[in-house]
């Protein structure tokens, strides 16, 4: 198998009794892309995510994750991935350090790795002077910045981030794309869902997932071209507009 | 640090942080040991009386003597027949001894004001001994176990079953509702950890915290409130440790049900309180329920430990005397767990 694919299913699907959340998705993700995985709500997109970190066994179809297999290797899967998801989950009432060192822990690194990529990551954050503040104290976009960072301290394959930027303005989703452009620089693939059209621009490629099924899936400038569109907006509208699920 | 260490430090930084629920936590048993043990007594203590004597004669004054005497009784004086009704109506005296001599013989009459039913019911029996005194063939009573009735050493027992309910299966329950409310639960789920290491470090923190209550709750229990130390003391810490478990359990199985803190606190605030205050035997007596109500009851964990806690603590039996109550328990204890494991790992 190709070692540069990182994320590969094949006809997965998910069925909850009658009802077919995922209907026979298939994709690849190459190492070091940046994924854009757009879909209204209700289209299947946090069940589909939810198969690929572990966290749920598809009905059938089949599919690997950083080079494991979704149903026998789950737990190893888990140990491969970041995920961060559309809340800042972090701990309030621990600090930006406390917290870093925590979920650093449960991915396994010793207690000197962490010291050495927490201050590098506070350097280049510009948090220094925070490290020991509750987080429920420091300011939304800085909250994002640090659960990002906890999703990634332990260099993982692939990080899978569920609509990282709800609710924070523009400015600061901005820089918080370009943290992720860095950390695809390095290597690292980003599987991320969103809300925010402008955002798929910023994606190597992207899908589009109606009624549980991919209906698109191309780089944003080829479904541009296949759809006769300015925008990705336009793209999406178009794609979406005989959705029966959602609102 | 290994994992499990992690998660235990993160929590009780939360419990260090949160310094008001810990406050409330750590005083609400003493508070509540005080008030039941000292405030609240079901004694019937200073019964105002009067008396109505139609004719003296050296019987009655022996036994108006008596009243006066009786530590019970604040004698009120002896009245005319006609003022009876108006005294009792207007709450200045509590009961009236009327005594009538027909026959040449004696004859007397209570009449108590039962607006308090407790009261009229204890201070009537209270009458009756004091006026039949010396007539009939004597009866000594020796009250065992609680030779001076005190109320704390009902109370204790009562106010342990319902402590430790309260506070781990609220306190647990709330915390991983909170987890789950604010996403980190999530992020725990997808994370390397495994579902019962994330289970461990919730109940360990509580655990331990429940063991600091009850070290303080047996220290008032023995010293302030005055129970009887033995060895039996020991009986009563494992039988606690038991029920502890079976409440984190109880916390941990309302977790899986509800979605948010609210409902949690609900549940286990409202379903849980009140049949351990109504039905566990604590204030009313089971044995005195309608067989339904009873039945009921031994569904109820409280029951079971209150029971077992008045044999070892008051009666300061061994073990074997309650071995029903902790076989009940411990099945218990095993049903829930293995129900609110299977409910937690129930979501994929």
């Amino acid at each position: 198998m190709d070692k540069e694919i990182v994320i590969s299913v094949k006809e997965l699907t998910k069925e909850f009794g009658s009802f077919t959340a995922v209907d026979h998705i298939t994709l690849q993700v190459r190492r070091g892309e940046i994924f854009g995985f757009l879909g209204a709500n209700g289209a299947g997109k946090t069940t589909a995510m939810r198969m690929l970190c572990g966290l749920s066994f598809p009905t059938s179809g089949s599919g690997t994750v950083a080079g494991y297999d979704i149903y026998r290797q789950a737990e190893e899967i888990k140990r491969h991935i970041g995920y961060m998801s559309q809340k800042f989950s972090l701990y309030e009432n621990l600090t930006v350090w406390e917290n870093l060192n925590l979920f650093a822990t449960i991915y396994g690194m010793n207690a000197k790795s962490i010291r050495e990529k927490a201050d590098a990551a506070f350097r280049a954050l510009g948090m220094e002077s925070m490290r020991h503040v509750l987080v429920r104290e420091i300011p939304l976009g800085w909250k994002q910045k640090l659960a990002f960072t906890a999703a990634t301290l332990h260099s993982p394959e692939v990080v899978f981030l569920d609509e990282p930027t709800g609710g924070v303005d523009p400015a600061t989703r901005r820089k918080f794309w370009e943290m992720i452009y860095r950390s695809s620089a390095e290597g690292m693939t980003v599987f991320v869902t969103t809300h925010y059209l402008d955002e798929a621009e910023y994606c190597h490629r992207v899908s589009i997932m109606v009624d549980g099924q991919i209906k698109a899936l191309d780089s944003p400038e080829g479904l541009k071209r296949q759809y006769h569109a300015e925008t990705m907006d336009e793209v999406f509208r178009t794609v979406a507009k005989d959705a029966k699920r959602g609102d | 640090m290994s994992i499990f260490q992690s998660l235990i430090k993160k929590e009780v930084l939360h419990l260090v942080r949160d310094f008001r629920t810990v406050t409330v936590v750590l005083v609400m048993p003493v508070v509540l040991l005080s008030l039941f043990g000292f405030a609240i007594s079901t004694e019937v203590n200073n019964v105002r009386i009067v008396a109505v004597v139609e004719q003296h004669t050296d019987e009655t004054v022996q036994i108006i003597d008596r009243l006066r005497s009786n530590a019970y009784f604040t004698f009120e004086g002896i009245v005319p027949f006609r003022d009876v009704d108006g005294l009792l109506r207007k709450g200045r005296v509590d009961a009236a001894v009327v005594f009538r001599t027909e026959d040449g013989r004696l004859q007397h009459q209570i009449l108590a004001d039962a607006s308090n039913t407790n009261m009229a019911q204890t201070s009537t029996a209270y009458l009756e001994s004091a006026i039949s005194y010396g007539t009939g063939p004597a009866v000594v009573s020796h009250t065992l176990y609680n030779p001076q009735l005190k109320s704390a050493y009902n109370f204790v027992p009562g106010i342990m079953g319902m402590i430790f309910i309260l506070i781990c299966a609220m306190m647990t329950s709330v915390s991983i509702v909170n987890e789950k409310e604010s996403g980190t639960m999530n992020l725990l789920l997808v994370s390397p950890v495994r579902p019962r290491t994330i289970i461990l470090s919730k109940l360990v923190p509580y655990f331990l915290l429940s063991c600091v209550i009850l070290t303080l709750v047996l220290v008032l229990s023995y010293t302030v409130l005055g129970l009887p130390f033995s060895f039996s003391v020991i009986h009563v810490i494992w039988v606690t440790i038991l029920y502890v478990i079976l409440a984190l359990g109880l916390g941990l199985l309302i977790s899986t049900l509800v979605s948010t803190q609210v409902a949690a606190l609900l549940v286990s605030g409202v379903m849980f309180m009140i049949p351990v205050v109504l039905l566990s035997g604590m204030i009313f007596p089971v044995e005195n329920m309608p067989p339904v109500l009873q039945w009921l009851t031994c569904a109820i964990p409280a029951r079971w430990y209150i029971s077992a806690m008045r044999v070892l603590m008051v009666q300061q039996l061994p073990v074997s005397y309650v071995l029903t109550e902790v076989l009940i328990l411990a099945g218990m204890t095993l049903l829930v767990l293995a129900l609110a494991i299977r409910k937690f790992n129930a979501k994929r």
